[in-house]
């Protein structure tokens, strides 16, 4: 009976869950493993003997070298980082702002403001990129980074608002009333008493903006055009594909170094990263 | 000693002057307004002008540095006779019907794995997330890499387990580029809805199952009639999400195929993409990505009203 | 220390009129209770004099200030939470020093504040903690200090004692009492305990439904309720009521009803003459009742079988039968009953009361 109940943990559960572990994270080896393979094992066709795929006895640096001196990833990177935190930081004060009025005040067209910032939030990118792009052309921001710093909260606003909201709702509206009650004006209150008890939703909505805004493709695509502007995403797919050439070694370093700042934010607040992103899809 | 302090009560100056802004900010409906207006204006400014702006684009004929003139519905009708377009409608729907499917399968299995108990759980949980938080254009260049016919390992792998006998072409055969883009898709998907639906699982009261449990009831009659209901409601918020998101997807095709070979892979996004910034054909561009709204219309009010109705029950 | 005058006051929510035309005096250093049965708009009232919530017609004063359109921070007053609302974040030191902060103190006199409130609730080795690292009767002191300190005008509590266990409960109102001694701040208290609301209040205010029924000194209230409502809700066990109909027998006036057959004095006899001939509901406390070995002499006692007998030790709790209703009675404990015993129970014909049936109104 227990050799029974062994056999079907395997069959039902470690066997189904490494798959999935494989199936999930073999990408991420596959970067790396190509990352550090010479160009000659690189461009060996898998049908000629001695392929093997999944390890290189002649790890190499020369891929990550190149693309740290050849070419303006590092650049690339620091447009990223500071579009990033900046977008992430406009969005979170609006959000908070907002939350706080959605959640906590009492004002007329309040549901149809809630509402509105709701279907924004629903609104996805690839709708508006084109009269955006004329748009950003217009207030000549096209191929700054502000084309995207101002751009991007219009997708991680409604985001940190709506789970903000969430944090703002359970925390005892007594509170606040005290402390109206103790001398606050409501902004003070707002401020000093209810902004410090929902740092971990800041965090949260902080956290999941910021490696939204690091994924963001299309805008970026499309809003900046000089090398030196572009962000990882979009510098990684112009500048290290030529036409037909991808230059396969320096395109998975850069996969690879290109990713290290999320999963390293991640690796750090995992729970509060679960948090915005079970609290995102909250009804 | 509570008498000394009464005596300096009258320290106490009564309702200090305030400035007219603060006296303002008092009341609710102007603190309100206040709060509210940065985020108005950035969503008024970057998201309703350019719905505007996109709508009337998309009724001119306007080209990259030509302001175009009013040309009513021509854009819609060429749409509707343009051969691609059609495909494109056609790919975008077997793709977001195909691939949500079976991330809601496989993310619905991955979570009730997961909300097993053993050792590592939360390692695993937090590395099952690297798909969905890592940049997808970067992930999705490992798969390109991971697809290519000639020096890739997909390939080496099935004809070493002797499933094919000659080398796939994945991304350019027309007839399997959509499938293999649907499985990155998949790949990216399965994380968030696992983690989502988990989170789901685990406000499940266990005492539930145990319930059945006692009352006889076998596991797959107890997640028919006990857990699958009760998650219904999460469920159907997270295929929301991941509906709208796959069904306006650009960034997994422009990289993996570019809606090639011969548009097998075309969808709304990069058709749109093609024309609007490709060919430089502005309004036509726009008419394509607005072409997608109608269906992101219909799709969000059905799953909203489904959800309302699941609610009530 | 201020007097807070209450004029007409109201308040609708949409279609719910939670609070009709409350008139209302505390007095200065008065310590006012607000009671009655959930919903009936006590909450409310205290929230409109806080200025938590806005009015819908009326005034509100307090001092000589009309306060109607003030905020709550210029009205000078400090509220106890019924959740205590202490703020997660800060220290206890923090918590009561917020409000001083807020007001722009200087450091030594907030200091000095907080230890001299925190001396009187003695929780001085408290003051570095952190809200949830109290007990539930500590979280309670913490924010009853941060209410002292401020040395407020009025001092608002609502149901600050209903999440304690019972024996806190009992020892922070004796506590309360002694602080209302000892700093005599105007305080407005609100409550659905009646035992809270006759042993702390100076005065107290009974409501129903938005509307106030009495006001009064506790022991007025309970020995002269104005109404039906205000002789059931104060005093526990309850009061008993019976419909009686009032005959005029030869001149004595008698009230018949199930089971009953009371002779009442001339005097009472007089009060009732405009209902002579009418129904009306003679009410009887528990304690007013007590066990008659013989027939009384004087027509005032009346059979009962003894039901359920609880004893709680300082006296008897008898649930007896009288006709087909039934009445509690509050007897000595030396008192031997077993159940379904047969009883004369004799009353104190002063201490009874009677009620108009139809407007409830005493008579
Ligand atoms: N914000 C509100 N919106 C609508 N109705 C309300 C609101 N607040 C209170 N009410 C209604 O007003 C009435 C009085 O409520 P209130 O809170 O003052 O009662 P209470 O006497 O404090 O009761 P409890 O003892 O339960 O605290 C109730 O009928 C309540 O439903
Ligand atoms: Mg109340």
């Amino acid at each position: 009976m227990i050799e029974g109940a062994k056999w079907r943990r395997w069959v039902y559960f470690y066997i189904p869950l490494g798959i999935f572990i494989v199936w999930l994270l073999f990408p991420f080896y596959w970067m790396l493993v190509t990352s550090v393979r010479p160009d000659r094992e690189l461009y060996r066709p898998w049908m000629a003997p001695n392929y093997a795929p999944f390890w290189t006895t002649h790890p190499t640096l020369v891929h990550i070298i190149d693309l740290l001196t050849q070419t303006l990833f590092i650049r690339w990177m620091a447009n990223t980082l500071f579009i990033a935190i900046v977008s992430t930081l406009i969005s979170l004060f609006c959000g908070l702002l907002a939350g706080y009025a959605l959640s906590r005040l009492k004002f007329p067209f309040a549901g149809m403001l809630g509402t509105g910032i709701f279907i924004t939030y629903l609104v996805p990118q690839t709708l508006l990129f084109i009269p955006l792009a004329n748009i950003i052309r217009n207030f000549n921001l096209g191929d700054t980074p502000w084309a995207l710093i101002l751009t991007y909260p219009t997708f991680l606003i409604p985001f940190c608002t709506w789970l903000l909201m969430g944090y703002f709702k359970a925390i005892p509206r007594e509170l606040e009333e005290c402390a109206r009650i103790d001398g606050a004006t409501r902004w003070k209150a707002m401020l000093y008493v209810i902004f410090p008890i929902a740092v971990p939703g800041i965090l949260s909505a902080g956290i999941f903006a910021f490696t939204l805004s690091w994924n963001e493709f299309i805008y970026a695509l499309v809003f900046l055009s000089s090398a030196h502007e572009k962000t990882v995403s979009v510098g990684v797919t112009s500048e290290l594909v030529r036409g037909d050439v991808f230059y396969w070694g320096q395109l998975m370093a850069g996969a690879l170094l290109g990713s290290i700042p999320v999963a390293f934010i991640y690796s750090f607040f995992v729970e509060y990263y679960v948090a915005g992103l079970t609290g995102s899809v909250k009804g | 000693m509570a008498v000394s302090g009464l005596a300096t009560r009258g320290a106490f100056a009564r309702a200090p002057r305030r400035g007219t802004a603060s006296r303002l900010l008092e009341d609710e409906r102007w603190l309100a307004a206040a709060l509210l207006l940065p985020t108005v204006i950035l969503l008024a400014l970057f998201i309703a002008y350019p719905f505007v702006e996109g709508v009337w684009l998309a009724v001119t004929n306007a080209t990259v540095g030509v302001p175009g003139k009013f040309v009513g519905l021509a854009n819609f009708e060429m749409l509707w006779n343009d051969s691609i377009f059609r495909v494109a409608v056609w790919n975008t729907f077997v793709y977001t019907a195909v691939a949500t499917v079976f991330k809601l399968g496989l993310g619905l299995w991955l979570a009730l794995l997961l909300n097993r108990n053993f050792r590592g759980k939360a390692f695993t949980r937090a590395f099952i997330l690297l798909p969905f938080i890592i940049p997808t254009v970067l992930s999705t260049y490992a798969w390109k890499w991971m697809f290519d016919p000639t020096f890739s390992v997909i390939n080496w792998t099935l004809f070493q387990l002797d499933i094919i006998h000659s080398r796939i072409n994945w991304l350019g055969d027309p007839g399997l580029a959509l499938i293999s883009v649907i499985i990155v898709n998949v790949w990216r998907g399965v994380p968030f809805y696992a983690i989502s639906l988990l989170a789901g699982l685990q406000t499940i009261n266990p005492e539930l199952q145990e319930a059945a449990a006692i009352d006889g009831a076998p596991p797959w009659q107890r997640f028919w009639h006990i857990t699958w209901p009760l998650l219904l409601p999460v469920t159907m918020v997270v295929v929301l999400f991941s509906v709208i998101q796959t069904f306006a997807d650009f960034q997994l095709v422009y990289v993996l195929t570019g809606g090639g070979p011969a548009n097998a892979t075309q969808l709304f996004a990069t058709y749109a993409y093609q024309l609007g910034v490709g060919t430089g054909l502005l309004s036509q561009g726009a008419a394509v990505s607005l072409a997608m709204f109608p269906f992101l219309l219909i799709i969000v009010v059905v799953q909203l009203l489904y959800i309302r109705r699941v609610e009530v029950h | 220390m201020a007097r807070v005058v209450i004029r007409n006051l109201n308040k609708s929510y949409n279609e719910v009129h939670a609070v009709k035309g409350v008139n209302l005096e505390i007095r200065d250093r008065e310590f006012m209770v607000l009671v009655g049965p959930s919903g009936c708009g006590k909450t409310t009232t205290l929230r409109m004099v806080a200025g938590l919530e806005s009015i819908t017609s009326g005034d509100i004063v307090i001092g000589e200030t009309v306060v109607n359109e003030l905020p709550p921070m210029d009205r000078d007053i400090a509220m106890v939470f019924q959740n205590y609302a202490l703020y997660p974040h800060m220290s206890v030191y923090d918590n009561m020093a917020f409000g001083l902060k807020m007001r722009k103190f200087a450091r030594p006199e907030i200091d000095r504040r907080v230890r001299e409130a925190a001396d009187i609730l003695g929780i001085e080795n408290l003051l570095n903690r952190k809200p949830r690292q109290l007990s539930g009767g500590q979280r309670q002191r913490v924010a009853l200090g941060r209410a002292i300190v401020r040395h407020p005008q009025v001092f608002l509590f609502d149901e600050p004692l209903s999440n304690l266990d019972a024996k806190l409960r009992v020892q922070m109102r004796v506590e309360l009492k002694k602080i209302h001694d000892r700093l005599g701040t105007t305080a407005i208290y609100v409550t659905h305990d009646q035992i809270e609301a006759m042993t702390l209040g100076d005065r107290v205010v009974v409501m129903k439904d938005g509307v106030v029924q009495q006001v009064g000194e506790p022991l007025d209230l309970y020995n002269e309720p104005a109404n039906r409502f205000v002789a059931g809700f104060l005093g526990s066990p309850a009061m008993n009521f019976a419909t009686v109909a009032l005959t005029d027998v030869a001149g004595a006036t008698h009230a018949l009803g199930e089971g009953l057959q009371l002779a009442l004095p001339p005097q009472i006899g007089e009060r009732l003459r405009s209902h002579i001939g009418q129904q009306v509901t003679l009410g009887i406390r528990p304690e007013d009742l007590r066990v008659e070995s013989g027939e009384a002499a004087n027509g005032l006692s009346f059979g009962a079988v003894v039901e359920v007998v609880e004893r709680l030790g300082s006296e008897i709790l008898l649930d007896v039968k009288v006709g087909s209703g039934t009445m509690v009675a509050a007897v000595e404990p030396t008192v031997q009953a077993k159940v379904r015993d047969h009883l004369r129970l004799a009353l104190n014909p002063e201490r009874l009361h009677f009620f108009d049936c139809r407007s409830e109104a005493a008579i």
